[in-house]
C-alpha cells in the first residue's frame, strides 16, 4: 500500500534576499493511509504551512509534495484529491447548509437531486440532520464545524486536513468533538491529518504524531512513545509537564547530563530511600491532582500529587522527600546547553 | 508576610457640571440616542423630506397659459403631458442611457475592482486607489470640457485613429445610426463614453469594498473543494460580490438619470430627462410640469431597487 502524503525534503521560505523567512525547513515525513496523524506544535512553528502545501495553497520552495503516491508539488488546489477543514471553517454565506455541502458535487456537476440526498446523508453522518434549508450565520459555531466537516467529507477525499478546526470552541464542545471525529475517522477510514497547538488533543486523538518547532520536524511517533520517550528537550516541554534536568542536578539525580522526569512520576514520601529531599516552594491546586514544587539538589523539581482520600498537601516551606521508580527516568541525547 | 503600602494616592473624582452632563447622558442612553440623532433626523426630515413632499405637491398643480402663473389645483394635466411623444422619448432615452452606462460601468470596474482587492499590494495599490480617485478632484466640467476636446473631430481621438490608419472604421463607427453622429463629441456614443468616464469610480469603491470583504479562506475552500478559477468567480466571488455591484449600479444608474449637463455639452442635442426639467423649470417657468418630470427618475429607481432585492442582490448583506 501507498502512503497517503509523503514530504520529501520539503522547504518553504516566504520572502526574498535578507528578509526571508523560513517556514518550513527540509522536512521528511510518511503519512500512512488510513492513519489519523497530528502535526503538533507551538504557533508560527511551520506546522499549518505544512498543510497548506499538501492542501495546495501554498506551494514548496523545495522537496516534493506527493500524494498517494503522485508528484503534486505545484498542482492547483482544485487538482488534489485532499479537501480541508479550514480553522474559520469558510462556509459559503450566501448559500444554505445543504448547497455548502453539496459543493464539490455541484462542481462535479453531479445531478441534482442526488447531490441534495448524498449532502443531506452526510448531514446526518455528523449529526446535524434537520439543517440544510439554514444559512451559515444562523448555526452555532459548533455546528458550523460539522457542516464544514461534511462538505470537506461528500467528495470522499484521500486525505482530510484540519487545521486546528476544534481552537474557537469551548472546552467541553471540543472534547466532545475530539472523541466523535476519532471515532468518525475511523468509520470513513479516511487519512486524517490534524492540526493543533493542543497537546492533549494530540495525545487522545492521534494514532502518530509529528512535533514541530521553528520549521523544523522535531519527533515522530506513537503518543506514548513522544510521551514517553521525547527525542529533544522540545518535545519533552511541549507534551505533557516535564522536569527536564541538566548539569551537576541531573548528574547527581539521574546519572544522565540530561534527563526528563515526568511530574506524576514523583511520589513524596519517607526520608529512608528517597532519592532526595528538598523545601517545597509553591503548591498549586488543580482539583484532581495538586502540583508541588520543591527546590532540591540545586533545581526546582515539580511532583503532581494525584488527589486522594485523606490526601493532605505539603505547606510550603516544608521539607518533603522525593521518591521515584529508576523507569521514571528518561535520558535526553545532546549536552545539556 | 508584610501588606504592600498604596503610596499612590488617586486624587478623588471631580464633580463638575461637565461631569454630571456625562453621568446624565451615560445612564439615560435614550437622551444620548436623542442628540445624536436629533440634527440628521431635522436635516432630513425638514429639509431633505420636505423639499420631496414640496416638489410632490406642486407636480399635481398645473401652469395657466396666459398669466405664467402656478394655478394651485390639483389634477393630471402634467402626468398625461408626460406620456406626450417627446417627453416619453427623453424619458426612454435617459432610462436606456442609464441601463447602458451602467453596465458599462459594471464590466469595467470589476477586473479592476478585484485586482485592487485582491492581488494589489503596498504602492501598487495606492497607487491604483489614486488613479481611481483623482478624477474626483477635479472639477466636474473641467474634466467634461477636456472630453469635448478629446472627441472633437479634429481632436486628439480622431488624430489617434489617423495616426493608425483607422480612420474608415472611426467612420464606420460614427455611420451607425442611433449611436452615431457627425463626430463623438456630438454622438451619443460620445455621450455615453463621458458618461461611463466620470462614473466609473462610483462604481470601483463599492465593489472593491464587497471584494475586500470575501475572507481568503472562502475562496481557497471553493478552490480546496474542486472549483477551478472560472466556477469560484461565479459561483463565490460575483454573487458576494453583488451587494458592492448593486450599491455601484444605484450611483451610476442615478447620476445618469439625473444628469443634465453632460448631455448639454457633449451629445446629438437629443434631450435628456434633466435637461427636460432644467428647461421646464428655467426658461418656461413650468415648475409643476418639471416637478413632474422629475418624479421620473425617483419611480425609476425605486422599480430598480424592487427588482434588484427581488433578484437577491442583497442577500449576501
Amino acid at each position: 500500500m501507498t502512503a497517503a502524503v509523503t514530504l520529501d525534503g520539503v522547504s518553504c521560505t516566504f520572502g526574498h534576499g535578507a528578509g526571508a523567512v523560513r517556514a518550513v525547513e527540509h522536512v521528511d515525513l510518511t503519512i500512512e493511509a488510513g492513519e489519523f496523524f497530528t502535526l503538533l506544535g507551538p504557533s508560527g512553528s511551520g506546522k499549518t504551512t505544512v498543510l497548506r502545501m499538501i492542501g495546495g495553497f501554498t506551494l514548496p520552495t523545495a522537496g516534493r509534495v506527493l500524494i498517494g503516491g503522485a508528484d503534486m508539488s505545484h498542482e492547483p488546489p482544485y487538482a488534489r484529491p485532499v479537501n480541508t477543514v479550514f480553522q474559520d471553517y469558510a462556509l459559503f454565506p450566501h448559500m444554505t447548509i445543504r448547497e455548502n455541502v453539496a459543493y464539490p458535487l455541484m462542481v462535479r456537476k453531479v445531478d441534482r437531486r442526488l447531490r441534495e440526498q448524498r449532502a443531506e446523508e452526510l448531514l446526518a453522518l455528523v449529526q446535524l440532520p434537520g439543517v440544510g434549508d439554514r444559512r451559515p450565520a444562523q448555526l452555532s459555531g459548533g455546528q458550523r464545524q460539522r457542516v464544514a466537516l461534511a462538505r470537506a467529507l461528500i467528495g470522499q477525499p484521500q486525505v482530510l486536513l484540519l487545521d486546528e478546526p476544534l481552537g474557537a470552541l469551548d472546552l467541553k464542545l471540543r472534547e466532545q468533538m475530539q472523541s466523535e471525529l476519532k471515532a468518525l475517522q475511523r468509520r470513513v477510514g479516511i487519512t486524517f491529518l490534524f492540526i493543533t497547538h493542543d497537546q492533549h488533543e494530540a495525545l487522545s486523538m492521534s494514532d502518530r504524531i509529528g512535533i514541530f518547532n521553528a520549521g523544523r520536524l522535531e519527533q515522530v511517533g506513537t503518543p506514548a512513545a513522544v510521551y514517553e520517550a521525547p527525542a529533544t528537550r522540545f518535545v519533552a516541554h511541549f507534551v505533557g509537564a516535564a522536569n527536564v534536568l541538566e548539569g551537576d542536578a541531573a548528574r547527581r539525580l539521574t546519572g544522565h547530563a540530561q534527563a526528563m522526569l515526568r511530574p506524576e512520576r514523583i511520589t513524596l514520601g519517607a526520608m529512608s530511600g528517597a532519592r532526595t529531599s528538598g523545601t517545597v516552594a509553591e503548591v498549586q491546586y488543580f482539583g484532581a491532582f495538586t502540583r508541588v514544587k520543591v527546590d532540591a539538589a540545586g533545581a526546582r523539581v515539580q511532583a503532581d500529587l494525584p488527589a486522594g482520600r485523606g490526601f493532605t498537601p505539603p505547606e510550603p516551606g516544608a521539607t518533603v522527600h522525593l521518591h521515584w521508580d529508576d523507569g521514571a527516568v528518561h535520558a535526553l541525547a545532546g549536552a545539556a546547553a | 508576610m508584610s501588606t504592600v503600602e498604596n503610596t499612590l494616592a488617586l486624587p478623588a473624582a471631580r464633580r463638575g457640571p461637565l461631569r454630571r452632563a456625562s453621568d446624565l447622558l451615560y445612564t439615560r442612553r435614550n437622551l444620548l440616542l436623542l442628540a445624536l440623532l436629533a440634527p440628521p433626523l431635522l436635516w432630513f426630515g425638514v429639509v431633505y423630506l420636505g423639499s420631496l413632499f414640496a416638489l410632490l405637491a406642486n407636480s399635481f398643480f398645473r401652469l395657466d397659459d396666459f398669466t405664467g402663473q402656478v394655478v394651485r389645483e390639483v389634477g393630471f394635466t402634467n402626468f398625461v403631458a408626460l406620456l406626450d411623444g417627446a417627453n416619453l422619448d427623453a424619458a426612454r432615452r435617459t432610462v436606456g442611457m442609464a441601463i447602458a452606462v451602467t453596465l458599462a460601468c459594471t464590466v469595467l470596474a470589476f477586473p479592476l475592482a478585484y485586482t485592487m482587492a485582491r492581488h494589489a499590494q503596498g504602492w501598487t495599490k495606492a497607487l491604483l486607489y489614486i488613479a481611481v480617485m483623482l478624477p474626483l478632484w477635479s472639477s466636474y466640467l473641467v474634466r467634461l470640457y477636456a472630453w469635448k476636446l478629446l472627441l472633437a473631430k479634429e481632436g486628439a481621438i480622431s488624430w489617434l485613429a489617423a495616426q493608425l490608419h483607422l480612420t474608415w472604421l472611426l467612420e464606420a463607427v460614427l455611420a451607425t445610426p442611433v449611436i452615431g453622429g457627425p463626430s463623438l463629441s456630438f454622438s451619443t456614443l460620445g455621450t455615453f463614453v463621458v458618461f461611463v468616464y466620470m462614473w466609473l469610480p462610483f462604481m470601483v469603491l463599492p465593489v472593491m469594498a464587497s471584494i475586500e470583504r470575501i475572507p481568503s479562506s472562502t475562496l481557497e475552500a471553493s478552490a480546496d473543494l474542486g472549483a477551478g478559477p472560472s466556477t469560484t468567480l461565479r459561483k463565490v466571488i460575483l454573487p458576494l460580490a453583488m451587494p458592492g455591484i448593486a450599491a455601484g449600479s444605484i450611483f451610476t444608474f442615478s447620476l445618469t438619470l439625473g444628469d443634465y449637463i453632460i448631455p448639454q455639452v457633449i451629445g446629438d442635442s437629443t434631450l435628456y430627462i434633466g435637461q427636460v426639467v432644467y428647461r421646464q423649470q428655467g426658461v418656461a417657468g413650468n415648475i409643476p410640469f418639471a416637478a413632474a418630470f422629475s418624479l421620473v427618475p425617483i419611480v425609476v429607481i425605486g422599480v430598480y431597487l424592487w427588482l434588484a432585492k427581488k433578484k437577491g442582490a442583497f442577500d449576501a448583506l
